[in-house]
């Protein structure tokens, strides 16, 4: 079947034409076909995420409590959405989750680009140093994160050593988890090394689809490789950096597994992002309406960065 | 620079840039495998060896800490450890050495188990649910095509916590809370907007010709698709099967709060695997080491999908 020939091809479109009637009869038409195919999954999704999204909203207008399943639901209107959003403690949450944001995706951002650079000079090896880099973004973010609690122990972790080894200060000196300052930065630096790769691997793409007689010519124009780098490599490789960083963005908004296991919130709330918060609310103090609204409007944010984002894809995709 | 390179071609790096670059890339490669090789390590050390200071690169290698995994052990006095036969197995003899005895099996098998009965279930549900979708999405004129792809993408984007709430009521409810049913449909629904993402990308790429001149040959449509089109998309549809396979091993947040004892995959079981006094690192790195292993090597496998898997097929190389 995958050998016919250019001509016999043309030859069975004209014929194909005339007997569309038949195959009709024949066969279920195509626009039966298509909903057989399209509904499984479209129903699944309506089971499993919309209408639990449908009840999240009705929940979050009242005082509904899993643990207290028999007491009367009273309808609260939007009493939940007001406290939240006038709560130190949200907005507290909120700059934590930005702060990690805005710096994991900083940090991969530049580290992932400057590498995606670096492997583009196509040294010796460089697919399989690429694999071998790519590693820990497949791997999961719990069980991984877990092990890096080790790694972070004051008295016996390895990044405690090495920080000592480099700086002269004693590895049992500071703790990355338990204190006020560093904790923030224990969560960044794990996650950068997680997905680092992640945007590297996008990165890469970018840079690999800018053709080459671009470069030629501006070097017939006597451009320098500086001028080259911001004129042509940068602007080029927009779309795809600003691919990753929103799809890093919106990961790390959401972000719950890695933050959870390594410090869970702690030290008092100091790394405890949205995510966390919510979790807090929902499944420790049992306050289903009030973390309905919380999941909301979470949600209604990532829906507009994800609109952003489609938005992007798009731009990246008509390249 | 120029000069030197014109010889060859101007856009081609020198030898000097290439090493340079191959240097700085090696060095990060190396940094970021340490706390990788650091997990494998710390399998193979004994207790005392992995909470050492300074940390130990050399050692003698124990298995004490995969025996520790798969068992749990009871402390005992030593006259009543003499009063027992010899030791049983390998396990037996390390644990004897401890004054304990192994008790029974531990459950990081059945949470292995687990694992493997709900990413494998869950990844050809989703499979195929999202090629029949991607075919349909590729081929037919299907009413409001863009919205319900991007009702489909948005289904993943909410952050899982929000998603667990409703469907743990829903779970409690309907009785599917902490089964593997429930597990494998929760994620199944999760991973179907991967799926039909990336199919939709392998089967746009297969000419229409195909099918349309098997039609004409006398298939119906739906021959078509399962004798034309499926063989073509082999490749793309197991890559997709891998990512979403991955997904669902690797998946945390839905597991550690809709699980409990039945349904419990290994990443929530993972971390809360404890020694006497403290958690029982060892022990944990040898669970981390198996647990990892699958997904090092499908990563290695799947290399060349990377890309447009982790984009939801929005870049292609």
């Amino acid at each position: 079947m995958n050998e016919l020939s250019a001509s016999s091809r043309i030859t069975y479109r004209a014929v194909m034409v005339r007997s569309g009637m038949a195959r009709r009869i024949r066969g279920l038409s195509d626009r039966t076909l298509a909903w057989l195919f399209i509904t499984p999954t479209i129903l699944l999704l309506l089971a499993i995420n919309i209408f639990p999204l449908l009840w999240t909203i009705y929940l979050s207008f009242t005082n509904y409590r899993a643990n207290r399943a028999n007491v009367p639901t009273i309808w609260l209107g939007a009493d939940w959405y007001q406290s939240i959003l006038t709560d130190p403690d949200i907005w507290a949450a909120m700059q934590v989750t930005a702060h990690f944001v805005i710096w994991t995706v900083v940090i991969e951002t530049v580290l992932g680009f400057g590498l995606a650079y670096l492997i583009d000079k196509k040294f010796r090896g460089h697919g399989m140093w690429t694999t071998i880099i790519l590693l820990p973004m497949m791997l999961s973010p719990a069980v991984v994160g877990n092990f890096w609690t080790f790694l972070y122990q004051p008295q016996i972790g390895l990044f405690n050593y090495v920080i000592a080894f480099f700086t002269g200060r004693a590895a049992s000196s500071f703790q990355m988890l338990g204190d006020v300052t560093l904790s923030p930065w224990a969560i960044v630096i794990v996650d950068a090394w997680m997905w680092t790769p992640y945007v590297m691997l996008i990165c890469l793409a970018g840079l690999r689809s800018i053709p080459d007689y671009i470069y030629e010519a501006a070097e017939v124009d006597r451009a320098s490789k500086w001028r080259q780098f911001w004129s042509i490599t940068l602007p080029m490789a927009l779309p795809f950096i600003m691919l990753a960083v929103l799809f890093r963005g919106i990961e790390n908004f959401k972000m719950f597994d890695m933050v959870n296991l390594l410090t869970g919130g702690g030290p008092g709330s100091t790394t405890e992002v949205a995510s966390i918060t919510l979790k807090r609310a929902a499944f420790e103090s049992w306050r289903t309406g009030y973390s309905s609204a919380f999941a909301i409007i979470l949600f209604v944010t990532v829906f507009g960065l994800a609109n952003i984002y489609v938005k992007a894809l798009n731009k990246v995709k008509s390249r | 620079m120029t000069s030197v390179t014109a010889a060859h071609s101007v856009v081609e790096p020198s030898a000097t840039t290439r090493r340079f670059a191959g240097s700085l890339v090696v060095l990060y490669a190396v940094i970021t495998m340490i706390p990788l090789v650091w997990i494998v390590l710390t399998a193979f050390k004994s207790p005392d060896d992995a909470i050492s200071y300074p940390p130990k690169v050399m050692f003698k290698p124990s298995l004490e800490g995969f025996c520790n995994l798969f068992t749990t052990r009871s402390r005992q006095t030593p006259e009543f450890i003499r009063s027992l036969g010899p030791p049983q197995g390998l396990c037996d003899g390390i644990a004897r050495d401890r004054n304990m005895v192994v008790a029974g099996p531990s459950n990081y098998v059945p949470r292995f188990v687990n694992s493997l009965i709900i990413a494998f279930g869950s990844t050809v549900l989703a499979v195929a649910l999202g090629t029949l979708s991607a075919y349909g999405f590729s081929r037919f004129r299907v009413p409001l095509k863009d919205d319900l792809l991007f009702f489909i993408l948005s289904t993943r984007m909410m952050p899982p916590i929000a998603v667990a709430i409703p469907i743990y009521l829903m779970y409690r409810t309907i009785g599917l809370s902490d089964t593997r049913l429930g597990m494998i449909l929760l994620y199944t629904s999760v991973n179907v907007s991967l799926a039909v993402w990336l199919l939709k990308g392998f089967i746009d790429e297969i000419p229409r010709e195909y099918e349309e001149a098997a039609m004409i040959d006398g298939y119906t449509r739906f021959q078509a698709f399962v004798k034309v089109v499926l063989p073509q998309a082999t490749t793309g549809i197991a890559a997709t099967a891998i990512f979403c396979l991955i997904f669902a091993w690797n998946e945390y947040a839905f597991a550690v709060l809709l699980t409990s004892g039945n349904a419990q995959t290994a990443p929530p079981f993972i971390p809360i695997i404890i020694g006497e006094g403290g958690q029982d690192w060892p022990a944990v790195a040898a669970g981390t080491t198996l647990f990892l292993v699958p997904i090092v090597v499908f990563t290695v496998l799947l290399r060349k999908h990377l890309l447009r898997g982790i984009t939801f097929g929005a870049v292609r190389k």
